[in-house]
């Protein structure tokens, strides 16, 4: 099938089963899935800005159905939500204008590889060491309770006695008391990879919120896609008019994550956050296997 | 285990396994019908407006980035009502 905006040329039954895949992905880990969907459209043969622009546009309509199915099971936190969406939409915005930047030095494509490649490494590194140092901390008689629990709890903790005003409640998410620029200080480093490796950065968002702000893994997840909503809409908005969004793709794309997103929201509720945790570790590696694959081949299969 | 607690044992497993049988089921009808609806849409909308998307897009680029949106967001409400009528539908009758 042809794209005229992109001037791709894609098969629609490869965008389907990959925004299928990342509906499942999304709806269960609470990610944007950028980091199988921006290698993904890379391999077809799109340029990484349109990888990223059209990704991020696909996002919005992947989230919006993942939070209906989170928000019915009581895993949206709408404050927090509202909140990280300005962190996040300054930097985006920051991300964007570095895409441009590598864009009209005419090496986007090398820098956002390299970078995608060490990040997605080191996410995965990351969450592997604390769900397995979690598990094995955890109490015997708590092996099946889906109660969350996390080997990094102090550091959450700690940010919590941080007195900065203003402080905030997060009742819904129980914290009592916690920074505004904690949150607004995590929610911009997400929206600057968000901007600038595409999607809703939910990889990096996720577990900061779970490490650094201690929110529980099954409100993380629903928080992180509602506030995606917001953060990846105002994205696709700036990728758009710098020309960085086919919106051909990402509504084939979406066919596929519609349907997938539901799935992966239901089957949040048969797992531990922990375990949830330790399922996500092989997902970024796929995405720098992938890339380096790119990168390796000339960009294309 | 006492042999009454094995049968009752036993019997929640042949329960669930055939909950699991008609959820996959459903599963299964519910992507043939999904798959057929996504294959209409492909023919009749995202060919028609593919041409109108392009003009959109190298004339009015700010107008383009809020159609699409609008058409992100509009797609995700209307595919999101669609598979949940689907999901209901299927289970209602499987069981």
């Amino acid at each position: 099938m042809d794209f005229p905006i992109s001037g791709a040329h894609i098969s629609p039954i490869y965008l389907v089963l990959v925004g299928f895949l990342i509906g499942v992905l999304g709806g269960f880990f609470g990610v944007g899935g950028s980091f199988i969907a921006g290698p993904a459209l890379r391999i077809v043969g799109l340029d990484w800005n349109f990888a990223v622009g059209t990704d991020l546009a696909h996002i919005v309509g992947k989230s919006v159905v993942a939070v209906r199915r989170h928000r019915a099971l009581g895993n949206v936190d709408l404050k927090l939500g509202c909140i990280m969406a300005f962190g996040t939409i300054g930097g985006a915005e920051v991300g964007a204008q570095l895409i441009q930047m590598f864009k009209r030095a005419g090496n986007v494509n090398f820098i956002v590889s390299i970078v995608s490649v060490v990040i997605y490494v080191f996410i995965s590194a990351f969450m592997f060491w604390e769900a397995q140092a979690t598990l094995r901390q955890r109490p015997r008689n708590s092996a099946r309770s889906k109660k969350d629990h996390s080997a990094f709890r102090h550091i959450a903790d700690t940010m919590h006695r941080l007195r900065l005003p203003p402080m905030i409640s997060l009742p819904v998410s129980g914290v009592k008391a916690v920074s505004l620029w904690i949150i607004l200080v995590v929610a911009f480093v997400g929206g600057l990879f968000s901007g600038f490796l595409g999607g809703g950065a939910g990889y990096i968002r996720m577990p900061s919120m779970v490490y650094i702000l201690g929110i529980p893994t099954h409100l993380a997840v629903g928080t992180d896609l509602f506030e995606i909503i917001i953060s990846a809409s105002y994205g696709t908005f700036s990728h758009a008019i710098k020309g960085n969004v086919d919106i051909l793709i990402a509504l084939v794309m979406h066919t596929g994550a519609a349907i997938g997103a539901q799935i992966g929201a239901i089957a949040t509720q048969y797992f531990a956050g922990p375990k949830i945790r330790l399922a996500f570790v092989p997902l970024p590696l796929i995405g720098a296997i992938i890339v380096i694959y790119t990168l390796m081949t000339g960009h294309k299969v | 285990m006492q042999p009454a607690e094995r049968g009752s044992a036993k019997n929640v497993g042949q329960g669930m396994k055939k909950e699991a049988r008609k959820a996959l089921w459903a599963f299964g009808v519910e992507i043939v019908v999904y798959s057929a609806l996504v294959v209409v849409y492909f023919l009749l909308v995202l060919r028609f407006i593919a041409g109108e998307l392009q003009n959109l897009e190298q004339r009015h680029i700010v107008l383009y980035a809020l159609v699409a949106i609008a058409l992100i967001v509009g797609q995700a409400v209307l595919l999101e009502i669609i598979t949940t009528a689907l999901l209901r539908r299927l289970r209602g009758r499987s069981e």
